[in-house]
Formats: structure tokens, C-alpha cells, sequence
């Protein structure tokens, strides 16, 4: 302690130089604010329920059966906010589901209208809606099922207490259940379910005689008893799930570590990029470049030499980190292995081409390196590396399509987990060149050959 | 074997470099003196084909020049030793001879011999798999020079090529430009070192806000300085050297720290009256010590102003 207050001018002194060195460089200082509060901004918009908006789940609907219940039931999901329906055949819809252009397809079977109603008190048999999902949105396949059982028992209830189509054998069928459910069913429980019957009986005799009647009480109290009803006897859901992967069974096919590895490769082989940038903007400095640009070399020699070494370079690494990514975490690549390829190709192409624009629009490493870091992340982060795409703002959702992350994440994604084919691959490989092309010209347009 | 004609080169409407012409001859130095900011960088570059002249013309005598689209070839006769050093300081002495050897087109048995040649004339070749990274300085310097002959070029540039250089490895870099222009090389060497540009080269010019002030021969360059000898006599004592002024043929007499400086017209004819002059006042001559004029005192009296520290 007395050293340093012996030592306190020298010590005050180097302080204050530091300081004065830190604040006077604007760039580093606009950088070390301005990205954690972009990157915070980002984070807590899409994480904080104050400003999200309702989510709006893309869900394919598939009506084999056609009939009043069905179309009731479309309808019905059709006007909830929570859900963005979408008539399509069975095909169209697996594979839009299995493209993650949808969350999940619902499949409704023929005559699901007739034998849900019978389905809600008699044992045996139930009509059988498939649920096609993406196994990847787990969150959202939830709420999409729980909307859906909503409104399926919304309208068989309705179809079943309807005075107009409540046939004498409908409630026969549910009497011969709750007979046939044997012990599962307590006397008093069978009584007051008998008591109930005798009720809908009296109900549709008095209204077949053309009396009024209001079934709501029925619908309501039958939709209301769906929570509590024993699968055994009783009322129960009218109908049986099929949950099936768009991509296969939902434990052998997919696997998280395979984004995760598809985000993670994407920032760091960007990173890479930046070195290579700035590596150009250190060896103009040392005069590494003026002494390669004495040689017999072509301008377009010196810059394919940068890009070919800049797209080997991330190509391996993309290759080593997905290899590791094979061997301990089990990720697979169960689309199409050519198209992997290729993604990786054309990202890697990419890569060198953004370090190339790097080095053609810094000016020095130092001050390049910090701004080039933050446009990467940001790139990251709006292209779904760090947090998956679809917890995105809709508009953010489609915004995030122009930038070159997003299309190299959901290519990968799409080679691996999803298991799509070579043809998946061309679109992310087209535009992922696309925006080598873009950073190639504007480097080319504003690089300084002399020094 | 290399003229430059007339170059010139302008900055955002500021001339860097005028009317600059100069010859490269086989087996000959040509020193590029001047103070920091003179023009001579921007000179080697547009020498070397890295810029373009606004005017002038840089050309082989066989005619390969940048400027009639025979750069490839005219490049392929030139070595640039920059200013810098710019080696790649993780690759091994050997890959880097070995890279800037491919550059320019040398490849398999004769680049494996150039390479060895070029780490040997440079006294490099126990280091070979080494990397520059643990090289010291000088050593770094002289592989750099290596790098610019790797390829067994016509003439070799060599901008400041001993900044920084302890006094051992600059004696070292001196031998292998001597080796060099007996081997036939011509050879060009920027400094703002008067000392170097002495020891080395056979022709100087001399270059003072972008333009040659001077192009010649040492010996011939000597002359432009003003006429006279100087003389310098530590007496260890100050004394009033007004009278000497009176003597015949002192030109300028000062005394400082007791050391006479005069300027003589002749230093045989004139320094008799003036040791006669220090008897006679008593004067204990502690030592003596004649200096023969320089290109500091060449520049100066071109210019007006000193070279050293002039930017």
C-alpha cells in the first residue's frame, strides 16, 4: 500500500494514459457499446412476452373425410390467431413440414366426422388423426396439438348434443359402452351417466316432435367433462393421435447437436473469414503485399490464390468440426451427402469472399477486426446459429432471409436433421454464392492495389 | 541494362516525384540518396513496375517495360528487396525462398538449387528450417535479401535495406551486395546514410523534394561541395581565434569544447601557419584530425539544408 502511494503520481499518470488512449479511439469505443446493445436489444425482443406478438404456428390441414365436423373443425382453427392453417394434400404437407416451412400437418381420416361423435363415450376403436411434425419444435407441435384437441371437441360435442343430428342409435352405441365398460365404471358413476342418456333421449324425442330446445347446456357440459374423463368409459377424446416426424421417428432421427453444430461451424468459420481479412490488411502493413506485388502476378492471380486458400481452409474446418460433431454427438447427415457438399462449398466460398470485402473496405487491422466481429455476430445471431429461427418475430423471420447465415444454417440443418435430398441444396448454394459474388465485386471495386 | 526516363508522379495534385532519370548499369551500384520524404520510394516503385508513372517510362534495353504491357517480363528481371520485412515469419527460411522462388516460375530441381544458393550467399543456410520468427534482426534482413535473388534477377533494388540493422550484420548485407555486382548484378541501393551510399556505390543521385538535385560519380559529387578542407585541433582550452582569420589561407576558424575547426583552402600549404599560430599562443595540441568533405556537406550545399533528421 505505501508502494502505491509512494508510486501514486506514476501510478495516476499511466492510469490516465490508458484512459485518454481508450476514449480516443471513437471507433473501439462505438464498437464496445454499440454491440452489446444491439446484441441485448436482439436477445431480450425476442425473449421478452411484453413484445412478442401472438405466435402465428404454419400448420398444414389435411381433410380426407370432408364432412360438416371436419369442415367445422378447419374453420374453427382457421380463425384462431395462434395458428396460420393451410389446406394442402398429405404429400405437399409432409414435405412442407419436413422443409420447416410448416411446424405440423394434421391428417384428418375419412368418416372422422361420423365416428368421432360415437367415439366420445363408446370403448373400442377411435378415429385416428395423424399429426406430422417437426421434430425440432417441440414447443410449437404442443400448442399446435393442444389447439387442435380444443377445437375437435368443440365441434363433435357440438355435432354429438346437436338436437338436429342426434340419432336414437348414436346414444344407443354410448349406452352399450358404458354396459360394456364392466368394472371400469362405478355404479354411481353408471347411474348418473344413465340418468344423463335418459336426458339426450328426451332431448331428441322432443325435438324430433318439434319442440325447442338449446343443446349449449349439453355441449358445454360435455366439453367441459373432458378434462376429467377416464379413458375407460365415459366421455373421452373422440379420437387417437398419430404423432409422426417429418423426418422419421422422433428418436432416431433427430438430434440437436445438429443445429447446434450447424450454427456454431457458421460463426466460427465467419471468424475465420475475419482472419483472413485481416491477415491482407497485416501483410499490406509489413509490406507483404507490395513485395507480392513485385512479382510477375496477376491482380486476379493474387486475389483467386486468397480465395482458393480462404475456401480450403474453411472447408476443413467446416469438415473437422462436423466429423467431431459425428463421432462423439451422434449428429448424421441424413439427407443428402453431396448436397452437405455443396453447402459446404459454397459457405466455404463465401467465407473467403467476406474476407476479402474485409480486407478490401478496413483500414487498419486493429479497428477492422473489432467492426468485422460485430457484424458477424450480428449475422450469426439473425441467422438462427445462436437461437433457432422460428422464436423470431415473423417479420424478423423473413428479414433474416438476407443474410447469407440464415441460408447456411437452414442448408446444413436441412442435410442433417431434416434429411432432405440433393435438390433442398441447391437453393441455400445458390444464394450463398450469390452473396460471394456480391462481397467478391465489392471487393474487387473498392480494394487498394497500391499501398 | 534499366533506365528510368523523366519520371513522374503526383498525389492529389502534389508532385512526389519529378523529372526523375536515372541508368542501371551491369556490375554497378547506383546509390539513391536522399532525406526521408525525397521521392525515393515512390522512385523504386514505379522503378519496379508497383506504379505506374503519370509520366516517363522505365525500360530494359531489350525494350520490356510495364509501360508497353511487357510487365511480366519486365518484372521477372527485378529483385525488390523493401523496405520492410516482408517474409512470412511462420514459414520455415527455406518454404520462403521457396514460395517467392515459384512467384516467379522456378520450380522443382532449379528451385531447390536457387534455394540453396540463396541461403548460402546470405549465410543463412545452417538455419534453413528455421523459422523468421526466431531470427534476429539482421538475419531477418538477409533473408529478406535472399528472397529478392532467389530467382537470379537482373537487377536488385534495394530500398533502405539496413534500417534497423546492427552494425555486423549491416558489414554481412554489404558483402553480399559487393558479391552481387561482381557477380555482374546491377544493382540499385536507397539510403538516406551518406556513410553507406559512400562505401557502396559507384554512382549516386541525389534526390530532394522528388527531384535529382545530383546524378554522378562519388568522386565527381565531392566536388560540388564547397571548396576547402577542414581541420580539427583539440587544444583542451578555449581560446579567441579572431586572428586566426589573418592567417593565409584559413577560410573559416571556430573553436568549441577547445576544439579549432577551420577551414583551410589547402591543407598541405595552410596547416603550417596555424600549428605556428597555437605555438605561438601557447597552446598544448592535444590531437589532430583532418576531415575531407562528404555528401552531408555535397547535400548541404545543393540544398541549403542538412540531410540527416530531415523529413
Amino acid at each position: 500500500m505505501s508502494t502505491l502511494t509512494s508510486n501514486f503520481p506514476a501510478f495516476k499518470a499511466l492510469v490516465l494514459a490508458e484512459l485518454r488512449l481508450y476514449f480516443s479511439s471513437r471507433r473501439t469505443l462505438i464498437m464496445n457499446v454499440i454491440a452489446p446493445v444491439l446484441i441485448g436489444a436482439f436477445f431480450g425482443y425476442v425473449t421478452n412476452p411484453k413484445d412478442q406478438t401472438a405466435p402465428h404456428v404454419p400448420v398444414a390441414v389435411v381433410d380426407l373425410d370432408g364432412s360438416t365436423v371436419t369442415k367445422a373443425i378447419i374453420e374453427a382453427m382457421s380463425k384462431d390467431a395462434s395458428l396460420e392453417i393451410t389446406r394442402a394434400d398429405e404429400a405437399q404437407a409432409r414435405k412442407l413440414v419436413s422443409e420447416g416451412k410448416l411446424r405440423a400437418a394434421i391428417v384428418f381420416p375419412e368418416r372422422f366426422g361420423s365416428s368421432a361423435a360415437t367415439a366420445l363415450f363408446a370403448p373400442g376403436d377411435r378415429p385416428k388423426i395423424t399429426l406430422i411434425e417437426d421434430p425440432s419444435k417441440a414447443m410449437e407441435v404442443s400448442l399446435v396439438q393442444g389447439l387442435m384437441t380444443q377445437h375437435i371437441m368443440q365441434a363433435v360435442a357440438a355435432q354429438a348434443f346437436s338436437p338436429t343430428t342426434l340419432s336414437a342409435d348414436t346414444v344407443a352405441g354410448w349406452r352399450k359402452g358404458l354396459a360394456d365398460s364392466g368394472s371400469g365404471v362405478s355404479p354411481d358413476q353408471q347411474s348418473a351417466l344413465g340418468g344423463f342418456f335418459d336426458s339426450l333421449e328426451r332431448l331428441r324425442v322432443d325435438q324430433q316432435k318439434g319442440a325447442t330446445a338449446t343443446p349449449a347446456g349439453s355441449t358445454t357440459a360435455a366439453t367441459s367433462a373432458t378434462g376429467t374423463t377416464p379413458a375407460t368409459a365415459g366421455m373421452r377424446q373422440p379420437f387417437s393421435l398419430d404423432k409422426q416426424s417429418a423426418v422419421g421417428t422422433r428418436d432416431s432421427q433427430y438430434n440437436g447437436y445438429a443445429h447446434s453444430f450447424a450454427g456454431m461451424s457458421v460463426q466460427f468459420i465467419l471468424f475465420l473469414g475475419i482472419d483472413l481479412g485481416v491477415a491482407l490488411l497485416l501483410a499490406r502493413r509489413l509490406g507483404l503485399w507490395k513485395r507480392l506485388r513485385a512479382a510477375p502476378l496477376s491482380r486476379a492471380t493474387l486475389v483467386a490464390s486468397r480465395m482458393a486458400s480462404g475456401t480450403v481452409i474453411a472447408c476443413v474446418l467446416m469438415l473437422a468440426i462436423f466429423a467431431a460433431a459425428i463421432a462423439i454427438f451422434g449428429v448424421r447427415i441424413r439427407g443428402s451427402v453431396a448436397g452437405f457438399a455443396l453447402i459446404t462449398l459454397t459457405f466455404a466460398i463465401m467465407t473467403a469472399a467476406f474476407g476479402l470485402f474485409i480486407a478490401a473496405v478496413g483500414k487498419t487491422p486493429e479497428a477492422t477486426r473489432g467492426l468485422a466481429i460485430v457484424v458477424t455476430l450480428i449475422m450469426v445471431m439473425l441467422g438462427g446459429a445462436w437461437v433457432p429461427s422460428f422464436i423470431f418475430p415473423p417479420w424478423l423471420q423473413t428479414a433474416s432471409l438476407v443474410v447469407p447465415t440464415r441460408w447456411a444454417v437452414d442448408g446444413f440443418d436441412a442435410m442433417t436433421w431434416r434429411g432432405l435430398g440433393f435438390d433442398a441444396a441447391l437453393a441455400p448454394s445458390a444464394v450463398l454464392l450469390g452473396f460471394a459474388l456480391l462481397f467478391a465485386l465489392l471487393a474487387l471495386w473498392r480494394f487498394r492495389w497500391d499501398e | 541494362m534499366l533506365s528510368a526516363t523523366e519520371l513522374n508522379k503526383s498525389y492529389s495534385g502534389r508532385a512526389v516525384v519529378s523529372d526523375v532519370s536515372l541508368r542501371l548499369e551491369p556490375g554497378r551500384v547506383l546509390g539513391l540518396l536522399g532525406p526521408n520524404g525525397a521521392g525515393k520510394s515512390t522512385t523504386v516503385s514505379m522503378l519496379c513496375g508497383l506504379l505506374r508513372p503519370d509520366r516517363g517510362d522505365v525500360v530494359f534495353d531489350d525494350g520490356a517495360s510495364p509501360m508497353n504491357g511487357r510487365t511480366d517480363e519486365f518484372k521477372r528481371r527485378i529483385g525488390l528487396v523493401p523496405q520492410d520485412i516482408a517474409l512470412y515469419e511462420e514459414l520455415p527460411a527455406r518454404q520462403n525462398l521457396e514460395l517467392f522462388g515459384a512467384l516467379y516460375g522456378l520450380n522443382g530441381a532449379n528451385l531447390g538449387r536457387r534455394v540453396g544458393e540463396a541461403l548460402e550467399l546470405v549465410g543463412l543456410a545452417d538455419r534453413a528450417r528455421d523459422k523468421p520468427s526466431t531470427f534476429s534482426g539482421g538475419m531477418k534482413r538477409r533473408l529478406n535479401i535472399a528472397c529478392a535473388l532467389v530467382h537470379d534477377p537482373d537487377v536488385l533494388v534495394f530500398d533502405e535495406p539496413t534500417v534497423g540493422v546492427d552494425p555486423q550484420s549491416r558489414n554481412a548485407i554489404f558483402d553480399n551486395l559487393e558479391v552481387l555486382r561482381d557477380r555482374g548484378k546491377a544493382l540499385m541501393y536507397t539510403t538516406h546514410y551518406m556513410e553507406e551510399a559512400e562505401r557502396l556505390c559507384d554512382r549516386i543521385v541525389i534526390v530532394d523534394h522528388g527531384r535529382v538535385v545530383a546524378n554522378d560519380a562519388l568522386g565527381a559529387l565531392l566536388r560540388h561541395a564547397p571548396s576547402g578542407e577542414r581541420l580539427e585541433i583539440d587544444i583542451g582550452q578555449g581560446v579567441d581565434c579572431t586572428s586566426l582569420l589573418a592567417l593565409p589561407g584559413v577560410l573559416e576558424a571556430t573553436e568549441s569544447n577547445g576544439v579549432l575547426t577551420l577551414k583551410l583552402q589547402s591543407l598541405a600549404s595552410d596547416m603550417a601557419p596555424v600549428l605556428a599560430w597555437c605555438n605561438a599562443k601557447g597552446l598544448a595540441i592535444r590531437h589532430i584530425n583532418s576531415v575531407r568533405a562528404n555528401l552531408e556537406d555535397v547535400f548541404l550545399a545543393l540544398t541549403g539544408r542538412q540531410l540527416r533528421d530531415h523529413a
